[in-house]
């Protein structure tokens, strides 16, 4: 049996990635829905690849199930060739940013950005540093000390996607990150996005209806539709 | 040029029904409490009031009042904020029933609570032999066996409502399930645990009737060395100085549950959704715990009232049941213990409808916000702050001797019109909310399709507000059947209600006595349980055709 943690799961640059097989989840009731019905799904390191569907076609669930938020009723979900399926959400080491952003309304902007790095146990000054690296990579230098409900639509997904990428993710989830924006923030969004995620050479998968915003920002598209990929 | 601020007659006149009503019964006799406490001979006597204040006696019931109150509201939220995740966060089959179940003790007369928890701790019930029976720890348990509900209400709601993605968001970047528990659910749940905290102490502060009983001569708060000094000691002045002093202290806990309702109204100010998730099978030992501690506190008192008024000399059977429709010794009681309960029918149903009269008559004129219509919603709430023991010996010092000619003290009706003070708040809170909703365009419509304000109110407002006026009058009903507070200090001897009459059984000896007030109160549940019941039922119905 794999029991894997963020700290001894491999880190050599040979990995494979993410691998997923055979995936299925089934929402219980009557009749039962098969959101995802049997997923395979392969994405190299430093890879970017767009989720692409009609609503209801089951991404976000398949997104759910490689985070570990929902549990996968058959199939495997491995990176670098261990199976990762039953460790639990918060040592697979997999970032999330969220279709409205999630942020904590209790904490400051700095507070939230900062939250991975405390739960990882960060040295103060080494958290500190990395979350003014990051604020500024995502336009929003000297933002630290904000208060959440103070900020834009716009700013609050940057610090979203800032949160997700300061305890420094193995792969980011991305579940239609800028689809409560308007649509002309939302072009210049995604350009940013595509680049803040190149430089940190993520390897990504990214939720999206928007076929223009997935040219945009990933390397390879994959569409879904009814619980598949086509 | 000055232009004249319009007086608003018709608005004016209809409100004088309600602001008479509460006047003569509420504003006068508590004003009435207020002379008494300060006024000696015509001028203000602060040093005699200090007198009363300074006596060790008073500063042993206020210090008994708050340790109560405080290990009261404890003891609530430790069961109650675990119990909350059970039945209103996890969803699983039967629950509703449970949850039916866990709210029962909210509704049930304090007399009935009393007499369960006596049941179970006099010398002969089943915890008999730990001696507990007038102990802090009797009365305290009590209080949380009544108040636990209120906390399932508050913080299950806001549990309920939590999206889980945030603490979804607080895993995925790294918080073990505990971690997420602290660093993201409780925060978000605080306002509520704290508003929840806040309405549970003022609750415990004021109870009267489970300390009374449970208390007896051992455990004695402000509350209860109010109706000692006036039935015990005859010392009006004495009852007078407490009940400013019990103002003072229920003041400031309001003081704090509004302040805490705020923090929560403004936590929550975002959209509702569910936040329910089906229960796992992992989660069976949690809830399976938290659901045998609530068994423990909510079942044992129910068990010991209906086992003990069942208990005969001989064994089990209904003796006691029968007793209630025969004639105790005169010394004991002067009424059969059904004519007390024909009483208590008779006074809760005029009380209930009084109140929903005035009621209507309160919402209907506070539906649109004004000044004069803030000022009367905060004179009709008045009641909710001031306890029921002060309301009847407001009205005691008041209403006992003639006015204008008339002599009204002891009438039976002076019951019911206390009563009717005290149920007022939560039939206006019940209705205001629902005649707030009507669309104003629905009777800008009828107005100018011709109706006359009594028509449009008659064809727009009356059969949107019938379903929730069913339930206001079913609920001022129960609490009427229930009420102990005032009704000990105002129920004539020749003429008790229920609630007082097992209030006098059960602090007689004899094990018919005994027997008797449990099976009364068994009576009282079921009378008030089904209420309740019926006046929930009918508003899905109502629900249902809207």
């Amino acid at each position: 049996m794999n029991d894997s943690t963020l700290s001894d799961a491999p880190t050599g640059t040979a990995g494979t990635g993410l691998e997923v097989s055979g995936l299925r989840v089934t929402y219980p009731g009557k009749p039962p829905v098969e959101a995802v019905a049997g997923v395979d799904l392969g994405v190299a390191p430093g890879q970017i690849v767009g989720l692409l569907g009609p609503s209801g076609c089951g991404k976000s669930t398949l997104l759910s199930a490689i985070v570990g938020v929902v549990e996968p009723d058959a199939g495997t979900v491995a990176w670098d060739g261990v199976d990762v399926t039953r460790t639990p959400i918060h040592q697979r080491g997999f970032g999330l940013v969220f279709q409205d952003g999630q942020l904590f309304p209790h904490r400051t902007v700095a507070g939230n950005v900062g939250f991975g790095l405390d739960m990882a146990g960060v040295a103060r000054e080494e958290r500190d540093e990395r979350i003014s690296e990051l604020l500024d990579v995502v336009g929003l230098a000297g933002y630290g000390a904000r208060e959440i409900t103070e900020l834009s639509g716009g700013q609050r997904q940057r610090v979203a996607v800032a949160r997700s990428l300061a305890p420094r993710p193995r792969l980011l989830l991305l579940d239609e990150p800028l689809s409560a924006l308007d649509s002309e923030l939302r072009g210049r969004l995604a350009a940013d996005l595509g680049e803040i995620l190149r430089r940190f050479s993520m390897t990504a998968v990214m939720v999206t209806h928007d076929p223009r915003e997935a040219e945009l920002v990933c390397d390879r598209v994959v569409r879904m539709r009814d619980g598949v990929l086509l | 040029m000055l232009r004249r601020r319009p007086l608003h007659p018709a608005w004016w006149a209809l409100a004088l029904a309600p602001v008479a009503f509460l006047g003569l019964f509420f504003l006068w006799p508590l004003l009435t409490i207020l002379g008494r406490g300060l006024v000696v001979d015509g001028h203000l006597d602060v040093a005699g009031a200090w007198e009363v204040l300074s006596e060790p006696r008073t500063g042993k019931v206020v210090a008994t009042t708050i340790w109560l109150a405080v290990l009261g509201t404890t003891g609530s939220l430790l069961l109650g904020v675990p119990a909350a995740y059970a039945l209103f966060r996890l969803r699983w089959r039967g629950q509703k029933v449970v949850r039916a179940l866990a709210t029962v003790p909210f509704v049930l007369p304090t007399v009935v609570v009393a007499a369960a928890f006596s049941a179970l701790l006099r010398p002969s019930g089943l915890l008999g032999h730990f001696s507990l029976d007038q102990s802090l720890a009797a009365v305290a348990a009590a209080l949380v066996f009544y108040n636990v509900a209120v906390v399932l209400r508050v913080v299950g709601g806001t549990w309920a409502g939590l999206d889980p993605s945030t603490v979804a968001a607080a895993r995925v970047l790294g918080a073990s399930r505990w971690r997420a528990f602290r660093e993201v659910t409780l925060p978000a749940l605080m306002p509520a645990v704290a508003s929840a905290a806040a309405i549970v102490f003022l609750f415990c502060a004021t109870s009267f009737g489970v300390v009374l009983v449970l208390g007896g001569t051992r455990v004695s708060t402000v509350e209860t060395e109010i109706y000692l000094q006036v039935n015990q000691f005859l010392d009006l002045r004495a009852a007078a100085v407490l009940s400013i002093l019990q103002l003072l202290i229920v003041g400031l806990a309001l003081w704090v549950a509004d302040r805490a309702r705020k923090r929560r109204e403004r936590a929550t100010s975002g959209r509702r959704l569910d936040g329910t998730r089906a229960a796992r099978r992992r989660d069976l030992p949690v809830v399976a715990m938290i659901l045998v501690a609530l068994g423990l506190v909510l079942l044992p008192p129910l068990y010991a009232l209906v086992e003990r008024s069942l208990r005969t000399a001989s064994g089990h059977g209904f003796d006691h049941y029968a007793a209630l429709f025969q004639q105790p010794g005169r010394s004991i009681l002067p009424v059969p213990v059904w004519e007390a309960a024909v009483n208590s029918l008779v006074t809760a149903a005029l009380a209930a409808a009084v109140a929903t009269v005035l009621g209507i008559v309160v919402a209907h004129l506070v539906t649109h916000r004004s000044r004069r219509s803030a000022l009367l919603d905060t004179l009709v709430m008045l009641p909710l702050g001031v306890s029921a023991v002060m309301v009847g010996l407001g009205m005691l010092l008041t209403l006992n001797r003639p006015i204008f000619g008339v002599n009204i003290g002891g009438s039976w009706w002076l019951v019911a019109a206390a009563q009717a003070v005290v149920a007022l708040p939560l039939v206006v809170r019940s209705i205001v909310p629902t005649a707030r909703a009507v669309d104003p365009r629905l009777r800008m419509a009828a107005s100018s399709l011709g109706a006359s304000p009594w028509r449009v109110w008659r064809a727009v407002d009356w059969p949107l507000l019938r379903g929730t006026t069913g339930l206001a009058l079913g609920f001022a009903f129960a609490i009427a059947l229930g009420e102990f507070g005032a009704t000990s200090f105002l129920a004539r001897p020749d003429r008790p209600t229920l609630p007082t009459a097992i209030y006098r059984l059960l602090g007689r000896p004899g094990l018919e006595n005994i027997g008797m007030a449990f099976a009364a109160s068994v009576v009282l549940a079921i009378m008030t349980a089904s209420v309740m019941m019926a006046s929930e039922r009918m508003r899905t119905q109502v629900g249902a055709d809207l």
